[in-house]
């Protein structure tokens, strides 16, 4: 037969898998496939059944914020190896191959925005990056949102998809939790406001750490948001694990976040509460 | 190469001499001791000198946080249950008299046989625990009580109602009410710093830890199973991360060293107790006279600021 090129989300079947793994534009909940524009188009959320593809940094501050309003802080900072730590490949390889594949310096991506004429402070994290892991360098960026929001007196929005900890940068990387716990409450104590937005994978350090310490938590659908993983927990406990098990929808059932909003009502929900809490001003 | 290594060792020495807990030796009369663990600070560990660290710091029979509040507290008075709806038996808090104070006292508890090991859920905390925990510390800012942690935990339990009664959210919140609280406080690592589990009672204004103890951000195998595909490498794993408390010291992440009897604590309860009991004694004092304010942006500073990166010049 002669070639075709499956562009078009009547195409059920995914592109030849390459090594295993599945298509990044193949919905693993119901097999759909798009062209990267239509899923642009659309927010990265399937049409069909509604799942949400992650989103990178870059494209998800142009979803949320206004046009052109974004204006970036501290992007010079880069991670250094405080432990010389090496693996089966050394810590500095895999940051600079995280950078040529991301094009970002790390894994957070923070400064000054507008949501619908709203001034706010945005701090998003990337997961393509290292699995947007949390090292010193995503510690100081945060604090530095913090810092940034608390001097212009706006909120702070965080967009969160992290793994956790960065292991690479051992116990240091550990002590971003109580760093960016010290942010928030430095925030708070100055009246501030941190509108946490947690996106699939929010877990372990970041959620055990600031992205649960917002004055409002706002969950992606189908978003996992455990401090342990499902694989981790199943091999520890040999527990059955419920099917929705950590799920945004799970932990919105157990009183762990305040709502499970859909990708395309963010924007909009987002802007409501930044005039809730700019209370009239 | 050796040039560079004999400067980097050189700063090193100059930084640990003039670290303020040293002056520990004089109080305690441990100069000797504390000279020879200076040394083998100052000498880069051997991957099998860390791994022995790990070892140590998980042996069973190291003294646990009430073999300590036994020998270090008097009038102790066991706090049960977090006001919600259970009691965690892998965390215990209480209230005592340390040295001529009442203090509130923090802990992680493992149990010693097997019936006390399951009821203690081997030392790993749900998050009923932290609710525990946060009850105390509330107790103590109220009163004016001092806070003593005392860490030992291989990391907050991995289980489904674990995450279901919400163990990241109550990791995060343990923080931040310390990270708020008006009184003085210290926290020692005296086993298994792990993780999540370890910093939710570990945001203190001084941070101690025992000589053979670790502080990790993973469990040795559990970095092996993730990086090197394989828990087996544990060791290897261990090693490239450092978590001995030679390495965190010269990391800044705790601020001294506290020194166990020759072989580790598990030979000597008294001693080790004694030595913690001088160690936290003296970072009680240290603390003294500073206003509640001054202690919690001190804290918050120490925390904004450790192993911090600077732009690139």
């Amino acid at each position: 037969m002669s070639e075709r090129i499956d562009v078009s989300i009547e195409h059920k079947h995914a592109p030849p898998e390459d090594g295993g793994r599945p298509h990044p534009n193949t919905c693993p909940t119901c097999g759909s496939h798009y062209r990267d524009d239509e899923l642009e188009a659309n927010l990265r959320v399937c049409p069909q059944c509604g799942h949400h593809f992650p989103v990178h940094a870059r494209e998800r501050i142009r979803q949320l914020t206004d046009p052109d309003s974004f204006s970036e802080e501290a992007s010079e900072l880069r991670s250094d190896d405080p432990l010389e730590f090496f693996d089966l490949r050394p810590y500095t390889e895999r940051l600079v191959e995280a950078e040529l594949s991301t094009g970002l310096g790390e894994a957070m991506v923070i400064g000054r925005a507008a949501i619908e004429d709203r001034p706010c402070e945005l701090a998003v994290m990337e997961f393509g990056f290292m699995g947007g892991s949390m090292g010193r360098v995503v510690g100081e960026k945060f604090a530095t949102a913090c810092e940034s929001a608390a001097e212009r007196g706006v909120p702070l929005v965080s967009v969160t998809a992290s793994g956790g900890a960065r292991m690479q940068e051992g116990i240091l990387s550990l002590m971003q939790l109580p760093k960016t716990v010290c942010a928030v409450e430095d925030l708070h104590d100055g009246g501030g406001t941190l509108i946490s937005v947690m996106a699939h994978p929010t877990t372990a350090g970041v959620l055990a750490s600031f992205a649960s310490l917002g004055d409002v938590l706002v969950a992606e659908p189908g978003a996992l948001l455990s401090f342990t993983g499902p694989r981790v927990v199943q091999q520890t406990t040999r527990e059955k694990l419920p099917d929705d098990f950590g799920l945004a929808e799970s932990n919105y059932r157990h009183g762990h976040v305040d709502a499970i909003v859909p990708r395309t009502e963010l924007r909009s929900t987002v802007a409501r509460l930044l005039r809730l809490f700019a209370n009239g001003a | 190469m050796a040039r560079e290594a004999e400067v980097r060792l050189r700063g090193q020495l100059s930084r640990l001499r003039s670290l303020p807990l040293l002056r520990g030796a004089r109080l305690s009369g441990e100069l000797e001791r504390l000279q020879k663990q200076l040394e083998r600070i100052v000498e880069e560990p051997s991957d099998e000198e860390i791994w022995r660290s790990v070892e140590l710091a998980r042996n069973p029979d190291r003294p646990y946080a009430l073999d300590y509040v036994e020998r270090l507290l008097e009038d102790w008075f066991e706090l049960h249950g977090d006001r919600q709806h259970g009691d965690d038996a892998a965390v215990v808090a209480g209230l005592g008299r340390f040295r001529g104070r009442t203090v509130v006292l923090i802990g992680n508890q493992k149990g010693r046989d097997v019936k006390e090991r399951t009821k203690r859920n081997f030392g790993m905390a749900y998050p009923e625990g932290y609710g525990k925990a946060m009850r105390a510390m509330e107790l103590a800012d109220r009163h004016g009580f001092p806070l003593l942690t005392l860490i030992d935990i291989p990391g907050a339990y991995p289980g489904v109602t674990a995450e279901q009664h919400g163990q990241g959210g109550a990791i995060a919140r343990s923080q931040s009410l310390m990270a708020r609280l008006r009184v003085p406080t210290v926290a020692c690592i005296i086993g298994e710093g792990g993780s999540g589990g370890a910093i939710a009672t570990a945001l203190a204004d001084r941070v101690l830890m025992q000589e053979n103890a670790m502080y990790t951000v993973i469990s040795p195998e559990g970095c092996a199973a993730i990086l090197w595909r394989d828990a087996g490498e544990a060791k290897k794993a261990a090693a490239a991360f450092k978590p001995d408390a030679g390495h965190c010291l010269e990391l800044g992440v705790v601020d001294a060293v506290v020194p166990e009897p020759e072989g580790g604590a598990q030979t000597d309860f008294d001693d080790a107790a004694r030595l913690l009991g001088d160690a936290l004694a003296e970072s009680l004092e240290m603390l003294d006279g500073m206003s509640g304010e001054e202690l919690r942006q001190q804290r918050r500073v120490r925390f904004r600021t450790i192993g911090q990166v600077s732009a690139a010049p």
